[in-house]
C-alpha cells in the first residue's frame, strides 16, 4: 500500500488546501539523527487562518520552509513525509513546477525583512521580478501593478517608496513590502513565519490588521507560525500546538483557549503574564524544552509535566480525538481521573 | 517629611521614604552625527532629551517603550557603561557622573546590570563559576574556597546545581543562562540592578520562571530594580512605577495600577491597546497608530508625539510648546498639554 494510492492527489473542493501528513524532518548529530520535525500531520482549508504556536526549538520554522522544500542543509525531509498542496505532490515536483508554485500559489512571509530583502535593489525592482518571473506583462505593466500593491500593504507615497532601499525603511515599512512581495501574485496560502516579532508592539498591531484586512479581501489561507498566544488569539481561527517536534494539540482557537486538553498547553497558556491581571506569581512550567537529540522515553513532555504517572514514561501518547475537531496526545484522556492529582516537577 | 516634588524634578510617588536610592535629573545623552570628509559634526542624536527620575529602595520602576525610545541608553548612562551627555544621577546620595576610578569601581559593587542576551554577555571560555567569581575577586569581597562556596549558594540561590560551576556557558539553554547572568549581578551584592530586557529573549515557559525568581530575590535581598522592557505585560507583573518613554523623553510616570487602568498620555494609551490579548473572546478597542516613531535625530517640535498623536484636542499649540512632565494627579506625571491636572485624591495601592 502506496500513501500516494490511498491519497489521490487531484483538485477537488472538499479537499484541503495543503494536506501535510507523517512529515519527518531530521538533521544529523554525531552517528545519530535528530528528528526535529517528528512525524506532523495537519491540514489547512481554503481560507482558513491557522496559527501553528510552540516554543523555540519546537519545529514549527522548519515545518514551515519545508512546505516550500526550503529545508536548510543539512536538514532533511525523510521519505514517507507527504505535503501536498493544492493537488500538487511537493516533494516530488520538478523544479520548474516547484518554482511555479512557490511564489504564485504559496508565498512566505519571514521574521526578519532585512534579511530576506535583497540590500543592493530598491524594494519596487524585488516586488517587480515576481511578477517578471510569473507573468507576460510589459514594463509599465509591472510597475503599475509593484506601486499599487505597495499602496494596498499601506505604505504611503508607494511611487516614490518603490525607488528606496531596504535599509531606507523603517523595519514596519519592510515588513510591509515583505508582505506586498508575498501577495502581489495573489496566492491561495501565504506562510507567516514569526511576522511582527521582530517589531515593536504599535508596529505589531499595524501589520496584523493588514494581514486580517488583506485576508478577508483576498480570501487567502493563512498559515502563521509564532509564540505568541496572544498573536494566536487575535489572528486564528484554528490553532496546531507544538512540541519537541510533535503536534501536540490541535483545536478551534475559543476552544483551544477555554478548554485546553494537553498539559503543556494548559501551562503555557497559564505562563503569559496577562495586562489587568495582578497576580502575585506567574505560573511557571518547570525545566526547559528537550533537544532533540535528548528526547524522554514515553511522552516527550513528561519530565516537566505535573501530571505524568507510570504510562508516560513507558509509552508515547498517540493523537487522539477530544472533541469534534479537537485532537491531543495525553494518557491523562483516556484517564481524566488522574488530572486531580498534581504533583511539583523538580526543576533540573 | 516628603517634600512635594517639583513639576521639572519630579518622580516621588509616594512618600515612602525622605531620599530616593537613585535619583535621575535632566538626564541627556547625545550621539554626535559626524558627516562629510573632514567627519564634522553635523547634528546629534538625542537618545535621551532630558529624563528625570527616582528609584526607591526597595523598588521596582519599568522604564517602557518601543525601540529607539532611549530606555536602555537611560540605563547604561546611569551605570556610567556609557557616559551621558549631562544631567546627574545620585546613588544614594553620591553624585555617580563626578567618580572616576577607584571610587567609580566601588560604587559598581552596588550597582549591577542583568543583560537581554545572556549568551552574548558571558565569556564563553570561562567556566560559569568562573564567571560569578570574577566580580567577587575584583572587589576583594571572597578568594580560593570562600569564593568557591559562595559560587555554589548562588547558584543554588538562582534555582541551578552547584556543580554546574565546573561547565561552560554554551552547556546551558537560554533560561539557565539568564539565572547564571543573574547570579553574576549578585555576586558582589549590589543593592540596585539595572534589569534590561531580562525575559525578552526567553520563550513563555521560561520567561515566568526568571520574573518570579526576580520577584523573590527583590523580597529576600530587599533589591531595587530599573526594569527595562518593551513588553508590557511583563512589567504589569514586576514593577511598582511604570516610566513611558518615547524618543528620548519620559511622556507618563505613574504607580503601576494608575498606568495600566487610567493612562492619560494619548501614546500610552496607544501603547497599552496594541499589546495582543491573550483571549480570542476578548472585545479590543484598538488605537492604531500612523506610521512610525520619527527619527531621535531629527525630532519634531512641540511635543514628540505630535504627528502620531490621535488625540482630537491636539491643535497648533501641541506643535511648538514642549510638554513638561507634570503632576496632573498624585504620583501621576503626564507630559501633555491637553491634559488638565486633576486634583483627584491619592491612589492608594
Amino acid at each position: 500500500m502506496t500513501i500516494s494510492a490511498t491519497r489521490d492527489s487531484t483538485t477537488a473542493p472538499d479537499r484541503p488546501l495543503l494536506d501535510v501528513h507523517a512529515l519527518q524532518i531530521a538533521f544529523p548529530a554525531g552517528h545519530d539523527v535528530a528528528r526535529a520535525v517528528n512525524g506532523i500531520s495537519f491540514t489547512v482549508a481554503r481560507g482558513e487562518s491557522v496559527c501553528l504556536v510552540g516554543e523555540s526549538g519546537c519545529g514549527k520554522s522548519l515545518t514551515a520552509l519545508s512546505l516550500l522544500r526550503l529545508v536548510p542543509p543539512p536538514g532533511r525531509i525523510e521519505a514517507g513525509s507527504q505535503i501536498v498542496f493544492d493537488g500538487a505532490d511537493i516533494l516530488t515536483l520538478d523544479d520548474e513546477r516547484l518554482r511555479d508554485i512557490r511564489g504564485q500559489h504559496m508565498a512566505m512571509i519571514f521574521q526578519e525583512p532585512m534579511t530576506a530583502l535583497n540590500p543592493v535593489l530598491t524594494v519596487g525592482d524585488q516586488i517587480a521580478e515576481v511578477l517578471r518571473v510569473h507573468t507576460t506583462l510589459s514594463r509599465q505593466e509591472t510597475w503599475t501593478r509593484t506601486v499599487d500593491m505597495l499602496a494596498q500593504v499601506g505604505i504611503a507615497d508607494a511611487g516614490a517608496r518603490a525607488k528606496q532601499y531596504p535599509h531606507e525603511l523603517s523595519g514596519g515599512m519592510r515588513q510591509r513590502v515583505m508582505i506586498a512581495m508575498a501577495l502581489i501574485m495573489s496566492p491561495k496560502l501565504v506562510i507567516a513565519d514569526e511576522p511582527t516579532t521582530a517589531l515593536d508592539v504599535t508596529i505589531q498591531a499595524q501589520i496584523l490588521e493588514l494581514l486580517r484586512d488583506l485576508r478577508a479581501r483576498t480570501g487567502m489561507a493563512l498559515l502563521l507560525i509564532t509564540h505568541d498566544l496572544g498573536v494566536v488569539a487575535e489572528m486564528a481561527s484554528r490553532v496546531i500546538v507544538m512540541y519537541a517536534g510533535r503536534v501536540v494539540e490541535e483545536a478551534n482557537v475559543a476552544e483551544l483557549f477555554a478548554a485546553p486538553s494537553h498539559p503543556y498547553t494548559e501551562g503555557l497558556l497559564a505562563a503569559i503574564p496577562k495586562l489587568g491581571q495582578d497576580t502575585e506569581r506567574l505560573h511557571t512550567i518547570a525545566g526547559s524544552v528537550p533537544l532533540p537529540t535528548a528526547l524522554p522515553s514515553g511522552c516527550t513532555f513528561r519530565d516537566r509535566c505535573p501530571y505524568a504517572f507510570e504510562r508516560c514514561a513507558t509509552e508515547e501518547p498517540a493523537l487522539v480525538q477530544v472533541g469534534s475537531a479537537h485532537r491531543a496526545r495525553c494518557h491523562l484522556i483516556e484517564e481524566p481521573a488522574r488530572r486531580a492529582t498534581r504533583h511539583a516537577v523538580a526543576t533540573p | 517629611m516628603s517634600a512635594t516634588p517639583m513639576s521639572a524634578t519630579p518622580m516621588s510617588a509616594t512618600p515612602m521614604s525622605a531620599t530616593p536610592l537613585l535619583e535621575v535629573r535632566n538626564l541627556t545623552k547625545h550621539f554626535p552625527i559626524r558627516t562629510g570628509l573632514l567627519q564634522r559634526v553635523t547634528g546629534a542624536v538625542k537618545a535621551v532629551d532630558g529624563v528625570s527620575f527616582d528609584v526607591h529602595a526597595g523598588e521596582t520602576l519599568a522604564l517602557v517603550g518601543e525601540s529607539g525610545c532611549g530606555k536602555t541608553t537611560t540605563g547604561r548612562s546611569i551605570l556610567r557603561l556609557i557616559e551621558p551627555t549631562s544631567g546627574t544621577v545620585r546613588f544614594d546620595g553620591t553624585d555617580v557622573l563626578a567618580l572616576r576610578g577607584e571610587t567609580l569601581r566601588r560604587m559598581r559593587q552596588r550597582m549591577q546590570i542583568i543583560f537581554q542576551d545572556p549568551y552574548g554577555s558571558l565569556n564563553p571560555r570561562m567556566t560559569v563559576g568562573a564567571a560569578i567569581k570574577e566580580g567577587l575577586i575584583v572587589h576583594g569581597l571572597a578568594e580560593g574556597s570562600a569564593a568557591d562556596r559562595r559560587v555554589s549558594t548562588l547558584l543554588d540561590e538562582v534555582g541551578l546545581r552547584p556543580e554546574y560551576a565546573a561547565r561552560y556557558p554554551h552547556e546551558f539553554s537560554g533560561g539557565q543562562r539568564q539565572r547564571i547572568g543573574i547570579a553574576r549581578a549578585l555576586a558582589v551584592e549590589p543593592s540596585f540592578i539595572v534589569c534590561d530586557e531580562p525575559v525578552s529573549a526567553l520563550d513563555v515557559s521560561v520567561q515566568a520562571q526568571v520574573v518570579n525568581l526576580l520577584r523573590d530575590l527583590q523580597r529576600e535581598r530587599g533589591l531595587s530594580y530599573l526594569f527595562i522592557a518593551h513588553d508590557l505585560a511583563v512589567v504589569a507583573h514586576m514593577a511598582d512605577r511604570v516610566a513611558v518613554m518615547y524618543l528620548g523623553r519620559i511622556v507618563e510616570l505613574a504607580p503601576r495600577r494608575t498606568i495600566f487602568g487610567t493612562p492619560l498620555m494619548p501614546y500610552t494609551q496607544a501603547l497599552l491597546s496594541a499589546v495582543p490579548v491573550p483571549d480570542p473572546l476578548a472585545t479590543r478597542q484598538r488605537i492604531l497608530l500612523p506610521g512610525d516613531p520619527p527619527s531621535p535625530a531629527n525630532p519634531p517640535s512641540g511635543c514628540v508625539f505630535h504627528p502620531r498623536c490621535p488625540d482630537p484636542r491636539k491643535d497648533a499649540e501641541c506643535t511648538r510648546v514642549v510638554p513638561p512632565l507634570e503632576e496632573k494627579s498624585p504620583g501621576h506625571f503626564v507630559a501633555c498639554l491637553k491634559q488638565p491636572r486633576l486634583h483627584l485624591p491619592s491612589h492608594t495601592s
